[in-house]
């Protein structure tokens, strides 16, 4: 809410407060996939602004552009996981997920110093997989439209003497006000003339 | 009392919040006994709009029985009234008022100052939304203050189901003004993009305003069938390519009116392929609205015909056609409905079995459901359409 932290806009003084939280519209899986956003965010700023340590950490020294480049596909697989189409973003992360197991693959070689490092970064790389595909699979099947679940309103016209006999019932009444015109519907009402605070 | 709570993106609770109090000498306190969840709730359960606050109270279509009045409102109303609160709040003396135009009413917006700011001259307070309009607590709730209430409330009589009359709150009144503005004419093609409950609402207005045909374009199964209930001609745009149809059905000449009850939130899919270039900008605050529905209005009309908005638009759109409409010759008419305009018209067709209003409530539950129903309604899962909600 960047707008009401920058005018400083609050609730006014007699407006009812919040006495205790009840049940919220968000699901486990919400909050598991907004978890994975903002672990998104961290990795890729990580990657990106430090990718040196990174890849000297496992091994993967001349690759230090590689992982800048996944830091920056992270930050960008975050906005969707982020927002209401997490499908998208959860899906980017699966692919995202498949490169980084792929790079990381190369390093645990024996040649390789660090290669008990690497194998560390491969096993956390592999659950954060499985959280991937458990939140989308779980998104994509609450989002899904059933086929047998189809409704026909096919009886429900809100026209009580049908639709042809409705036809240009509202045409020609002079109690039928215009798109420009004003009607008294105030009623008599002569209110008092201080505005709400 | 009970209430349904914004605490952030799709984070709607049903929680225990503090009764309201009379403020000002105009105010009322009504017990609600029916309310809904409209479909510009969906843009603050996105968090599209800007200027929540975590805590604020859901809700612009609500009715319910006086039980409280302020010293100054006592003329119009009394505790024991059943009254439709309007979603706008009208003072009903500054000059927008007195010219019928109620939900750009100058005095009801408290926070008008950022009102001007941000459109450059407020906009009526509003129940249930953003800052920008007041930020007053909504009514999807057990209680609801009315400030004005002397004049934003319209009266009605026992013997009438809440179902018939709750929706004179917002949609119906809003989709009649969308096919008035539209300034409909015997012998008009009517072209209708958008089933919901405005929609539906637009549809039948369109008939009773003598429209030779209207065509209704969505894309669910239990939208268009509620639509052709009333008559109209659907175009599922997932199947079929909207343009082509509209030109099959008007002689290759295009509607005469176009009404868009879709607003900022445009389906989208690879279909549309401008709709992805939205959401991608939409994403990186780069832009807030998905105008799909604008631009293909604007392209498929009638030269010299009229575009009517009635769907929610938010702020800064982008690719729009203006050479086309400028060129075709388009009237633009749009605004959030000035509710009291209309309503004690509607209420006379309701009371003479022209309308029922009831027709387009798909699920009706009760308040503490209302957080699951926010998920169901977004989703248009098991075939919600309107979601009326029980305190």
């Amino acid at each position: 809410m960047p707008l009401t932290n920058v005018t400083g806009i609050a609730r006014s003084d007699g407006d009812p407060r919040l006495i205790s939280k009840g049940p919220s519209s968000l699901t486990g899986t919400d909050r598991l996939t907004r978890a994975l956003g903002w672990f998104s965010v961290g990795l890729g700023l990580m990657e990106f602004l430090a990718p040196g340590p990174l890849a000297r950490g496992v091994g993967l020294e001349g690759k230090r552009g590689l992982i800048r480049a996944y830091g920056a596909r992270e930050l960008a697989s975050a906005i969707p996981t982020l927002s209401v189409d997490k499908s998208v973003g959860l899906a980017a992360r699966l692919a995202g997920d498949m490169l980084d197991l792929n790079t990381l693959s190369t390093a645990l070689k024996r040649s390789n110093p660090k290669r008990h490092n690497a194998r560390i970064a491969v096993a956390l790389v592999a659950g954060v997989t499985l959280l991937d595909f458990l939140a989308y699979r779980a998104v994509k099947a609450a989002h899904r439209r059933k086929g047998s679940s189809v409704h026909d309103y096919s009886e429900r016209s809100g026209l009580p003497r049908g639709a042809p006999a409705s036809l240009g019932l509202a045409r020609n009444e002079s109690a039928t006000p215009s798109a420009h015109q004003p009607t008294a519907a105030m009623g008599g009402a002569s209110p008092s003339p201080r505005a709400q605070s | 009392m009970k209430a349904l709570v914004w605490h952030g993106k799709e984070d709607i609770r049903y929680d225990t919040v503090s009764d309201p109090q009379i403020e000002d000498a105009r105010d009322a306190i009504i017990k609600v006994t029916s309310c809904a969840i409209c479909g510009s709730d969906l843009h603050l359960f996105h968090n599209l709009v800007p200027a929540m606050l975590p805590g604020d109270i859901m809700g612009h279509e609500t009715m319910g029985e006086v039980v409280e009045v302020g010293s100054a409102a006592g003329a119009t109303l009394r505790p024991g009234d059943r009254v439709v609160i309007p979603f706008t709040i009208q003072c009903g003396e500054c000059e927008q008022c007195r010219r019928g135009n109620f939900s750009v009413c100058e005095r009801s917006n408290r926070k008008g100052e950022l009102g001007d700011k941000v459109f450059g001259h407020r906009t009526a307070g509003l129940f249930g939304y953003t800052h920008l309009t007041g930020g007053y607590p909504g009514g999807q709730a057990e209680y609801l203050r009315v400030p004005f209430a002397d004049t934003t409330h319209i009266k009605v009589p026992d013997g009438i189901d809440d179902e018939k009359l709750l929706f004179l709150s917002d949609i119906l009144p809003t989709g009649w003004q969308a096919a008035a503005q539209a300034e409909i004419e015997p012998g008009d093609t009517v072209a209708i993009w958008g089933c919901g409950p405005v929609g539906q609402m637009a549809i039948r207005a369109a008939v009773l305003m003598g429209a030779q045909q209207v065509i209704a374009i969505d894309r669910l199964p239990e939208r268009l069938s509620m639509a052709a209930a009333a008559g109209a001609i659907t175009v599922d745009f997932e199947r079929e390519s909207v343009l082509d149809r509209l030109n099959e059905l008007t002689g290759g000449r295009g509607p005469h009116k176009c009404i868009d009850a879709v607003g900022t939130e445009s389906h989208v899919s690879l279909g549309q392929p401008d709709t992805l270039y939205d959401r991608a900008k939409q994403m990186v605050m780069l832009e807030t609205d998905r105008p799909h529905v604008l631009r293909e209005m604007i392209y498929a009309c009638r030269p010299a015909g009229v575009i009517s908005i009635i769907g929610v638009y938010l702020g800064l759109v982008d690719k729009i056609p203006l050479g086309q409409a400028m060129n075709k010759g388009l009237t633009f008419r749009m605004a959030q409905a000035h509710v009291p305009r209309w309503t004690d018209d509607l209420l006379r067709r309701i009371e003479d079995g022209q309308i029922d209003p009831s027709f387009v409530i798909t699920h009706k539950v009760n308040l503490a459901q209302g957080p699951e129903m926010y998920t169901k309604f977004r989703d248009k899962a098991d075939g919600c359409i309107k979601v009326m909600l029980k305190p």
